[in-house]
C-alpha cells in the first residue's frame, strides 16, 4: 500500500507567501488569545489544593459547591471523567493556614450529608512558592532546548538552518499554546512535557527536510534554491505523512483510553504534531529560503579545496 | 549479496535476549510478605532470623524464604492468611523494638533476583500512596537560633560579671544593651572571642544613654544551621516512616532545604501526617544512686524525687525527676573513636545555658551516674519513654563531653543518632502534597495499558499493510524495543509513572519513524530502477544520518527535560531518552539484520514486497 503511488510533485514554494500568511493568522490569533483569555493555570503553577473524590452515585455539585461555601471554603468543584466523580479545586489561602490540614478538612465537608462513604481518589496540595518554581523552570526548559537545537543544527548544518528549525519551533510552541489557551486545557506540568515532546517532534520531522535539502543542493546543481527544496518537501512527503500517522494513532490511543489525567498531554501533542508536520513543510523551509538559502552554503571550504587539488 | 558479520548477528541476539531476561521480572506476580525493621531504624542483628524462624516453627506457620536486604528482613508466605497469622506470631516474637510489617513483596524467581533481576517500580500515580514535599522552615529556625544566641550571650556576661541593661532578640537580629563605654567594649571583646558565640555579625551601635551592641547571624552560620535540621529531620522522618511499616519508603534530599517524603501504599493521609509531623525530645537525668531500683519496682514504692524508667537491657532504674539538660539545649552528636583509649564515643556539644548546667551538675557528682531518655511523642498524644544510656560522670565537664563504653561504633552511631533526633530541630512544613488513592492508581494502570496496547497494535497493523514484509520486520523491531526499553528501565531502577507510560506510547510512534525514513529511501531507489539488493543497501545508509541527526535534537530536548523537569515530567524524559536509544538499535541494527537474513542470502531478487 502506498499513501502516494507515483512519485508527487506538488509545487509548496508557490504557495509558501498564502502559508506565512496563514501562519502569520494563527500566530495573531494565539498570542490574542493568551493575552486576552491566558492559560487556565493548573494546580502545578498556581498553588492550592485538588481533591478528586468518588462518591457512590452522581452528587449535585451545586450542592457539594454550597457544603463547601458552608464551611468557609472558596472552591470550584467539577465532574472528572465519570459523574461521580468530583474534583474540588481551592485556590492557595491568603492566611497561611496548615496547608496539608486543609485537605483533611475538606473531605470532612464532602462527607457531610452523603450517604455511602466517598473514597477519596487524589489529594494535591502545591505551595505557591513551589508553583513559582515550577512555572520557572519549565520556561527555562523550553529555552535551553532551542539554544540547544539552534547549536547542534548549525554545528550539522548552517546558521540559516538553525534559524529555520528554532522559527518553526517558536511557531509551534505559539501555536500550540495559543490552542491551549482558546480550549482552556487546564495547563499543568504534563501540558509542558507535552509542549517540550512538540519541541522533539517538530524539529525530528524539520530535520528530516533539512537534510533531504542538505543533499539535494550539491545533487542538483543546476536548479533554484527554491526547485531543490521543493523537490526535497516532495521526496519526503510520503515519510512525512506516514510518520504523523503512525504518531497520531497512538496519541489519539492515548487521548481516548488513557484517561482523564493524561488528556491535556495527549490533546496538547495532537495539534502539536498536526501543526509541527505543517510548519517543517512551510515555516522551517520558507524561512530557508528568506534567508537566502543557497548551494553554496553547503559547501564545505575544505573539500572544495580538496577536489580543486585533485584536478589535474 | 546483503549479509551481516556473524558478531553482528550474536551482538543483536544477545542484546535481545538479555532483554528479555530482564524484562521478565515484570511479568511475575507478588508474595504476601512480612517485613520486619528495627523501630529506630537501627542494623538488624544476625540472631534476628533465628528467632523468628523458631517462633514461625512453634506455631507451625511455613513460609517460602526469608532474606535480609539491608536493614530489613523479608519473609514471603504462601497465602495472605499465613502472612497475617505470621504476622501477630512475629511481632509478639519480637517485641516494641522492632516494626512488623505486612508487605506484597515481587515474586521474581531466585535465579533472576541473583543476577539483579527485578520488575519496574511503580510510582505513586500508579499504586497509589502519598508524596510529601517538605520544607525547612527557615524563619523559626534562624529565629529559635537568635534565642540560643541570646541565652549565650546572658550566660557569658553573667559569667564575666557584666551587667546590662537588656539582650534580646529583635527582628531579624538581636540586641545588648549595656551600662557604660567600658562595659560595652568587654562585652564586643567577649562576643567577638567566646566559643559559644562564634558566627555572629557584630555591629556598635552609637552610643546615647545606653550602650548597644546589635548581631545577625552570620549567612554562612544559617545555611549550616540549615543542613543540620535537615538531616536532623530526615532522620527523625526516617525512624517516624518506619513505625508507620511502610513497604518501600523514599525519604531523600531535594535541593538545599527541602525533603521528599514518598509513602507508597499509605492510604491514610490524616495519620501519615501526623506521625510525620510528630516530635521526639531527650532529657538528661541524675540516676538515683541512694535507692535500690530492683526494690522500688518490686515493691512499687518510688521514692518522691525519682521515677522508674526501664533501661535498654529490661532492668529497672530510678531517674531523678530534675532535669540536668533536655534536647533543646543540645546543639549537636557524633560518633567517634576516643582519642586516648581508641574505644568508640558519642561526643555531644551543648549550648551555653546547657553547659552551665550540666557544669554545675558534674562537678558534684563525679562518679554518680547520668542517664540520658529519649521521649517520642506519639501522635495520639501518648509518650514513649526509653532509657538510651546511662554513663557514669569521670570528671566535671560542660559544653562538649564524651560518652564512652559503648560495645562498638555501631552502637555508638545509634546513640548519636537518637541524640540528634531529639536536639530541637527546626520545624518543616508540607509545601506540596501529593496522595493518590489506591483505586485511582488501579485505573491509572489499567487504562495507561490499554493505551498502550491499542496505540501498538494501531500501528503494527498500519505497518504490515503498509510495508508488508518490511513492515513485519519493523514491527518485530517495535516488539524488541518495547522489550528493550522495558528490561532498562527496571535495570535501572526506574519509576514508572503515568506521564513515563506517556512517553513509551509516544517513544513506539517516533520508533517507527527511523523504519518509515529506510524503508522510503529503499522504495525511492527501486524507483530509481535499482537493483532490489543495491536498494536495501543504499536505504539503510542514506537514511543513517537523518536518523542520527533527528534522533540527537530529539534527544537533547529529552535531556532539557530530565534536567529542568520534576517527578512527573522526569519520568516521561527518561522514557522517552531510553526508548530513542533503544529504537535506534532495534530500528537500524535490528531490522537490517532480520532483512539480511530474509533477502541478503539470495543471488537474484527479482522484488521486494515494500
Amino acid at each position: 500500500m502506498k499513501f502516494l503511488n507515483r512519485k508527487t510533485n506538488i509545487d509548496f514554494m508557490s504557495r509558501r507567501n498564502m502559508a506565512l500568511a496563514f501562519s502569520a493568522v494563527l500566530i495573531v490569533i494565539s498570542i490574542t488569545s493568551l493575552a486576552t483569555r491566558g492559560l487556565n493555570f493548573g494546580l502545578d503553577f498556581t498553588g492550592g489544593t485538588l481533591i478528586e473524590v468518588g462518591y457512590p452515585s452522581a452528587p449535585n455539585t451545586a450542592e457539594v459547591r454550597e457544603n463547601l461555601a458552608n464551611a468557609g471554603f472558596d472552591s470550584v468543584v467539577q465532574t472528572f471523567g465519570a459523574a461521580t466523580d468530583i474534583v474540588v479545586r481551592i485556590p492557595p489561602s491568603e492566611i497561611e493556614e496548615s496547608s496539608a490540614e486543609l485537605s483533611t478538612r475538606v473531605l470532612a465537608a464532602l462527607s457531610e450529608g452523603v450517604e455511602g462513604e466517598i473514597e477519596m481518589r487524589r489529594v494535591e496540595f502545591v505551595g505557591p512558592q513551589v508553583g513559582e518554581e515550577l512555572a520557572e523552570q519549565g520556561i527555562l526548559a523550553v529555552i535551553y532546548a532551542m539554544v540547544g537545537v539552534f547549536l547542534y543544527v548549525m554545528f550539522r548544518f548552517q546558521w540559516r538552518f538553525s534559524v529555520g528549525a528554532v522559527a518553526a519551533l517558536f511557531h509551534d510552541i505559539t501555536i500550540s499554546m495559543g490552542i491551549i489557551s482558546l480550549v482552556q486545557i487546564e495547563f499543568d506540568l504534563t501540558v509542558v512535557a507535552a509542549i517540550l515532546a512538540v519541541v522533539g517532534y517538530s524539529l525530528n520531522d524539520t530535520i528530516v527536510l533539512f537534510d533531504r535539502i542538505r543533499e539535494n543542493f550539491p545533487r542538483y546543481r543546476k536548479r533554484q534554491p527554491i526547485e531543490v527544496v521543493n523537490t526535497s518537501i516532495n521526496e519526503t512527503l510520503s515519510r512525512t505523512l506516514m510518520t504523523s500517522t503512525t504518531t497520531l494513532l497512538v496519541l489519539m490511543a492515548l487521548f481516548y483510553f488513557g484517561g482523564e489525567i493524561i488528556h491535556g498531554f495527549a490533546f496538547t501533542l495532537i495539534v502539536g504534531v498536526l501543526v509541527g508536520t505543517y510548519s517543517s513543510i512551510y515555516v522551517a523551509s520558507s524561512a530557508l529560503l528568506m534567508l537566502g538559502v543557497s548551494k553554496y552554503d553547503l559547501m564545505e571550504v575544505e573539500k572544495e579545496g580538496a577536489t580543486l587539488d585533485a584536478r589535474p | 549479496m546483503n549479509q551481516y558479520s556473524v558478531w553482528k548477528y550474536l551482538l543483536i541476539l544477545i542484546v535481545v535476549t538479555v532483554g528479555i531476561i530482564y524484562a521478565l521480572p515484570n511479568f511475575y506476580g507478588e508474595d504476601p510478605a512480612l517485613q520486619i525493621t528495627s523501630s529506630r531504624g537501627f542494623e538488624l542483628p544476625a540472631e534476628l532470623s533465628t528467632n523468628i524462624d523458631d517462633a514461625l516453627l512453634v506455631e507451625q506457620i511455613s513460609f517460602l524464604s526469608s532474606e535480609q536486604q539491608g536493614n530489613r528482613l523479608l519473609y514471603r508466605f504462601n497465602n495472605a492468611e499465613d502472612q497475617i497469622l505470621a504476622a501477630d506470631v512475629v511481632r509478639n516474637a519480637l517485641g516494641d523494638q522492632y516494626v512488623v510489617a505486612l508487605n506484597l513483596a515481587h515474586a521474581t524467581p531466585d535465579g533472576l533476583r541473583s543476577i539483579g533481576g527485578k520488575p519496574m517500580t511503580l510510582g505513586l500515580d500508579l499504586q497509589g500512596g502519598v508524596h510529601f514535599l517538605m520544607q525547612v522552615d527557615m524563619d523559626t529556625a534562624r529565629s529559635q537560633q537568635l534565642d540560643r544566641y541570646v541565652d549565650d550571650i546572658r550566660a557569658v556576661l553573667r559569667e564575666n560579671g557584666i551587667r546590662y541593661v537588656s539582650v534580646r532578640h529583635e527582628g531579624n537580629g538581636l540586641l545588648a544593651m549595656l551600662r557604660s563605654a567600658e562595659d560595652r567594649d568587654k562585652t564586643l571583646n567577649l562576643m567577638r572571642t567566646d566559643q559559644s558565640l562564634q558566627g555572629l555579625n557584630i555591629t556598635e551601635l552609637p552610643a546615647g544613654e545606653t550602650f548597644g551592641i546589635s548581631a545577625t547571624v552570620q549567612e554562612r552560620q544559617l545555611l549550616e544551621l540549615q543542613q543540620t535540621a535537615l538531616k536532623q529531620n530526615i532522620t527523625t522522618l526516617r525512624n517516624r516512616v518506619n513505625e508507620l511499616g511502610v513497604a518501600e519508603p523514599v525519604i531523600q534530599q531535594q535541593g538545599a532545604d527541602r525533603v521528599v517524603v514518598q509513602l507508597p501504599g499509605v492510604q491514610d493521609t490524616v495519620e501519615a501526617k501526623k506521625i510525620i509531623g510528630a516530635t521526639a525530645t531527650l532529657e538528661y537525668r541524675a540516676v538515683d544512686e541512694s535507692n535500690d531500683a530492683f526494690t522500688a519496682s518490686q515493691t512499687g514504692r518510688v521514692p518522691p524525687e525519682s521515677r522508674l524508667y526501664t533501661d535498654d537491657n529490661g532492668n529497672p532504674i530510678l531517674l531523678k525527676k530534675r532535669l540536668i539538660v533536655s534536647g533543646d539545649q543540645l546543639i549537636g552528636a557524633s560518633a567517634s573513636f576516643d582519642q586516648q583509649t581508641g574505644q568508640p564515643s558519642v561526643s555531644v556539644t551543648l549550648d551555653g545555658v546547657g553547659s552551665k548546667r550540666m557544669l554545675d551538675f558534674t562537678r558534684d557528682n563525679v562518679g554518680n551516674r547520668m542517664a540520658v531518655v529519649y521521649i517520642e511523642q506519639k501522635p495520639n498524644g501518648s509518650k514513649i519513654e526509653d532509657v538510651i544510656s546511662v554513663a557514669v560522670v569521670r570528671e566535671p565537664f560542660g559544653k562538649r563531653f564524651q560518652t564512652t563504653g559503648l560495645g562498638s561504633i555501631q552502637e555508638a552511631s545509634q546513640l548519636s543518632l537518637l541524640l540528634r533526633a531529639g536536639a530541637l530541630a527546626a520545624p518543616m512544613e508540607i509545601v506540596e502534597e501529593r496522595t493518590v488513592g489506591p483505586s485511582l492508581g488501579a485505573d491509572n494502570v489499567a487504562k495507561g495499558f490499554k493505551a498502550v496496547v491499542i496505540g501498538f497494535v494501531l500501528v503494527l497493523v498500519l505497518m504490515a499493510v503498509y510495508y508488508r514484509v518490511f513492515g513485519l520486520v519493523a514491527n518485530l523491531a517495535l516488539f524488541a524495543n518495547l522489550v528493550l526499553l522495558m528490561s532498562l528501565l527496571s535495570m535501572l531502577g526506574a519509576t514508572l509513572t503515568m506521564p513515563g507510560i506517556a512517553g513509551i506510547v509516544l517513544t513506539i510512534g517516533m520508533a517507527v519513524d527511523a523504519n518509515v525514513l529506510i524503508f522510503e529511501r529503499i522504495r525511492e531507489e527501486i524507483r530509481n530502477g535499482n537493483t532490489p539488493q543495491a536498494s536495501i543497501r543504499a536505504g539503510y545508509e542514506k537514511a543513517f544520518s537523518t536518523i542520527a541527526d533527528a534522533n540527537i535534537t530529539t534527544l537533547i530536548a529529552a535531556f532539557v527535560l530530565f534536567l529542568f523537569g520534576t517527578g512527573p515530567v522526569k519520568g516521561f524524559a527518561v522514557t522517552l531518552s531510553l526508548g530513542i536509544v533503544t529504537s535506534m538499535f532495534t530500528a537500524i541494527m535490528g531490522t537490517r539484520s532480520v532483512i539480511n537474513l530474509i533477502y541478503g542470502g539470495k543471488k537474484r531478487v527479482r522484488k521486494l514486497a515494500i
